[in-house]
């Protein structure tokens, strides 16, 4: 294996961690912001799809990128939007009790 | 310099996930997470040595269009389909990251790369297909019921031995066509392994599809070296793993029995309704029963979300504290079709989120409660979950609210949940059944709530 491939293991692992560590102290009333909030960060796979269709070389390789960057821009966009949209209608009101 | 700035894109991925876990900070977290993913496309756009700008321009602007309009008109109801919608669309980008990369090395791979290759094609597509049935199922374009088929299991065990194979073909041989087969396969194994599963339990797939969006993100990282892909799956993958894991404690069942029992088909014991007593209530008996108490707590379920019936929920609540009563929601953690539906519902309408309770928040408190007001839910708040032992759902946590003083139901008909349990708490001498859709039913005590 290359000290590039083992690197990025040691990395997944680490953030693995620092995921379950962020996250187990999220309260159930907040379980479908942060499902909708981290489903917009899976999105980061945008970023493999914009140098894939950035490339271009031949037919294919063009749907594809294209396939990819329409897609994660979709999860992307609408993932941190709609997170946005929920989030803000959590309101404490103060002039209760 | 262009991997210290995908780290602090990593960095503000981490931040917006911790301010996320609080009411206040959350929205500004969110925030924090979406700059993240700003900086990390931008870096890639300016250090890409990209050559062709159209493609990108084309697929940014129709993603950002499909993307926007969908979170701008999505109702709140709906929120569970549209995250597995979102999860689905990002599955299929990693899996196609891995088939485009394929295209352009011609299959030839180092080993490990070839690897994370499969795994991102198995993972990408599974959660791809998986996302899409739930989709309809949550839309209700297809059953929500399990839907078991026989030989399930054997075929479903086949498809993933056939995935294994194909991937250690493909690695080894650089065979691009065998790459192909893998896609095939996990579209199949996707739509198989989510068909069997009842619409009460999508809070564990949801949970479980949004992990794998997030493992699949970070395969197609290892495939392209590239770590912000890495961390920022990584981070998903354990927090779709965490929302897993504790909605399957709230059910009390472990993801092995959710994934391959399509929990519910066998009938259960045979449901008797008709023939025991209940205690039919009017409108007016429920608004007299509220109206007079000192507290109650609402206990939403989906049959809440499903007739739109927060607002009319909230309306109730206000002219019951305007009369001075306490009034509280329970929610269980597996209420709806997602972690967190209910809470979503009721922001929605208005209600302080502060009035939201727990289970281990609201037990403690039913035995001082007047009326126990039970909209929409069923198998959350059924005690043969706690006192019969026979039960199918013997052991998992329930609302109790049977120690309430008096219990309220509204509901549809005498009709059994998900899980064809029949519910001991409708006959109970204490218990009133208010037969009616929720919203309607919410409405009617309000009216009736003028006169008494």
């Amino acid at each position: 294996m290359s000290p590039e491939f083992i690197a990025g293991i040691v990395v997944f692992v680490l953030a693995a961690f620092v995921g379950l560590e962020v996250i187990s102290k999220v309260p159930p009333t907040l379980h479908t912001p942060l499902m909708s909030g981290a489903n917009a960060i899976s999105g980061i796979t945008i970023v493999g799809a914009v140098v894939a269709a950035g490339i271009g070389e031949g037919a294919l390789a063009t749907v594809l990128g294209f396939l990819a960057v329409t897609a994660a821009t979709i999860n992307v966009v609408g993932g941190f939007l709609v997170t946005d949209r929920m989030l803000e209608m959590f309101r404490k009101k103060p002039d209760r009790r | 310099m262009t991997e210290l700035l995908y780290l602090a894109a990593a960095v503000l991925f981490i931040f917006g996930l911790k301010q996320l876990s609080g009411p206040r900070t959350a929205r500004r977290g969110n925030v924090l997470a979406a700059g993240g993913m700003l900086l990390a496309v931008v870096v890639t756009l300016v250090d890409a040595a990209i050559v062709t700008w159209g493609t990108i321009i084309a697929g940014l602007a129709t993603g950002t269009v499909i993307g926007a309009v969908l979170a701008a008109r999505i109702q709140m109801t709906a929120m569970p389909q549209l995250v597995a919608a979102f999860n689905g669309f990002g599955g299929a980008a990693s899996a196609l990251v891995a088939l485009a990369e394929l295209e352009r090395f011609d299959a030839v791979f180092a080993e490990e790369t070839g690897v994370t290759v499969a795994l991102s094609l198995l993972i990408g597509t599974v959660t791809f297909s998986g996302s899409f049935v739930a989709f309809a199922k949550l839309q209700g374009l297809v059953p929500g019921r399990p839907l078991l088929f026989p030989g399930a299991q054997v075929i479903n065990a086949t498809l993933g031995a056939g995935a294994v194979a194909l991937g250690t073909w493909a690695v080894l041989a650089d065979a691009a066509p065998a790459y192909w087969s893998i896609v095939a396969v996990a579209f199949v194994l996707g739509i198989l392994g989510v068909t069997p599963i009842g619409g009460a339990d999508m809070p564990v797939v949801i949970s479980l599809l949004n992990s794998l969006s997030g493992v699949a993100a970070a395969m197609a990282g290892f495939v392209i070296g590239n770590s912000a892909l890495i961390i920022g799956g990584a981070l998903v993958g354990a927090a779709g793993f965490i929302l897993t894991v504790l909605m399957g404690q709230a059910m009390n069942r472990s993801l092995a029995n959710v994934l391959f029992s399509g929990f519910g088909t066998e009938g259960g014991p045979a449901v008797a309704t008709g023939d025991k007593p209940v205690n039919r209530a009017t409108p007016e008996d429920v608004a007299i029963a509220v109206g007079y108490a000192s507290r109650v707590i609402i206990v939403p379920g989906y049959g809440l979300a499903v007739a739109q019936a927060q607002h009319a929920a909230r309306d109730l609540a206000n002219a019951l504290e305007a009369r001075g009563v306490t009034v509280e929601y329970a929610i269980h953690p597996v209420a709806g079709r997602m972690p967190g539906h209910m809470n979503v519902l009721l922001a929605e309408a208005d209600v302080s989120y502060d009035l939201l309770l727990d289970l281990d928040q609201s037990n403690p408190r039913f035995p001082q409660t007047d009326v126990a007001l039970i909209v929409g839910a069923n198998d959350v708040v059924n005690p043969s979950a706690r006192d019969d032992t026979t039960s199918p759902i013997y052991g998992m946590p329930i609302l109790e609210v049977d120690r309430a003083r008096n219990v309220v139901v509204v509901k549809r008909s005498l009709s059994p949940g998900f899980a064809g349990i029949d519910n001991p708490l409708f006959y109970l001498e204490n218990t009133m059944m208010l037969f009616a859709d929720a919203k309607a039913a919410l409405e009617s005590v309000l009216g009736a709530l003028g006169d008494v």
